[in-house]
């Protein structure tokens, strides 16, 4: 083994670049690794409360929800309720509005019935007279007997 | 496998030249040494036999080139993907790295217990340093070195060495496992002064009136702790060169499936050796600034 001043030149460089490494190059990879266990940790944590957010507002919907369908089930309900009565209501208007339909068109009937009557009256007196004056082959006094002949009207 | 028909080629090409594989090994495990020469001057040894009369006053340009070469293209590289990267989702090189840092983050919490910021940088600077200097194992052995002999041939150095495995060098790994010991030492002292150090060297196991077999014992242990360091990770990369180098030296032609089964078993010792002097390295220093007793 031949040692020669090659070791001197090895224990300075060795000293030489511990110092470069410790100096220049450790620091830069511990920051940045050190910097990323924190965000990773950061991350982790994030997730965590996230999950827990997640089971929060999961159990607050359900609970929403059901009140919901309570409510709509009240909703529907009511609704249901308030048509009936609509109908119901409905039901009754129309039935009255029916009734007074009738009504008037008996009214209407009845007066159409009495002017017919009038009007065959009229004629019938006419007719009563036309015929006696046929019969007479004289006129008649329209006014003498005016009387008589509105009693005969009445009574048909 | 291109690489390897490579290498299978050069040995080829050695032969022709009237190298023995004995010679072909001997040259893949000199180094390109700049030294002092006997005579006082300064220069690059053009043999082996130049560079071992250099003794001491020497450097090994090779290794020790490829060496600051890797560590300082780590540490740039690294630098210059920390300035780019973000605390955002992380993509392609940044998670690369990222994984790097978190791997050694966890070794150094688990092994360390106590409060030091370079601790940590101190063992991802080793480990990823060794294992690139490991894996330059994995480069046919010819390639870099015939390169380099090509270009040294400019200058009258066609026969040099180049070392291309900075582990595979003692001065190499010793170089750290040393610097590793002074760091026991220093944070030994510092955290239980120098009375707390030399008691736990005299004093333990067997307590104060066996304090000559304390030393027997403790001190040796001490000075093993570096030695054990730089030779485990030397003796597994040099053995790993070496049997890349007889295969490519015996084999001739039919190295190839040699090559890739060893090439493959070597992936597993490239980081494992790197991952051994990185866990030594913290459980030395956990020592170090222990101070109950």
């Amino acid at each position: 083994m031949d040692i020669t001043l090659t070791i001197f030149g090895q224990s300075i460089a060795f000293f030489v670049f511990w110092w470069f490494c410790s100096k220049y190059v450790w620091p830069l990879f511990m920051g940045i690794m050190d910097e990323r266990r924190q965000k990773i940790a950061d991350g982790l944590e994030a997730a965590a409360r996230a999950e827990k957010d997640l089971e929060l507002a999961q159990s607050e919907s359900t609970e929403q929800i059901k009140e919901a369908k309570t409510d709509a089930a009240g909703i529907i309900d009511q609704a249901n309720r308030r048509a009936a009565q609509i109908v119901d209501e409905a039901k009754g208007q129309a039935r009255e509005e029916g009734q007074r339909i009738i009504t008037g068109a008996q009214a209407e009937i009845e007066q159409e019935v009495n002017r017919a009557k009038e009007a065959l009256r009229s004629q019938v007196s006419a007719i009563a007279i036309a015929g006696a004056e046929k019969i007479l082959e004289g006129s008649i006094d329209e006014a003498a007997n005016e009387e008589m002949l509105s009693k005969l009207a009445s009574e048909l | 496998m291109a690489e390897l028909a490579d290498a299978a080629h050069a040995v080829v090409e050695h032969g022709a030249e009237g190298q023995t594989v004995q010679e072909y090994i001997t040259h893949h495990l000199s180094y390109l040494t700049y030294g002092r020469f006997p005579d006082g001057h300064w220069g690059l040894a053009h043999t082996p036999e130049e560079a071992t009369e250099m003794g001491f006053m020497a450097i090994h340009v090779d290794t020790m080139g490829w060496s600051l070469f890797l560590g300082a293209a780590f540490l740039l590289f690294f630098r210059y993907v920390g300035k780019k990267a973000t605390a955002d989702t992380p993509s392609g090189i940044q998670n690369f790295v990222e994984s790097i840092f978190e791997f050694v983050e966890a070794q150094v919490n688990a092994g360390f217990n106590y409060k030091n910021p370079y601790v940590a940088p101190l063992c991802l600077t080793v480990f990823v340093w060794i294992i690139l200097m490991n894996m330059m194992d994995l480069v046919p052995v010819d390639w870099i070195p015939e390169i380099a002999m090509a270009i040294g041939g400019l200058w009258g150095l066609e026969h040099m060495s180049f070392k291309v495995v900075p582990t595979t060098d003692p001065n190499i790994t010793m170089g750290m496992s040393i610097s590793v010991f002074f760091l026991i030492i220093y944070y030994s002292i510092k955290n239980k002064g120098i009375g707390g150090f030399l008691s736990e060297l005299a004093f333990h196991p067997f307590g104060k009136w066996m304090l000559p077999f304390n030393l027997i014992i403790e001190i040796p242990t001490l000075f093993a702790k570096p030695i054990s360091l730089g030779l485990r990770l030397f003796g597994n990369l040099y053995a790993g060169e070496l049997l890349f180098l007889l295969i490519a030296g015996l084999l001739g032609a039919y190295q190839l499936p040699a090559h890739f089964v060893w090439a493959v078993f070597h992936i597993l010792v490239v980081p494992l050796q790197a991952f051994v002097f990185m866990m030594l390295t913290i459980v030395y220093l956990n020592a170090a600034h222990e101070t109950h007793h």
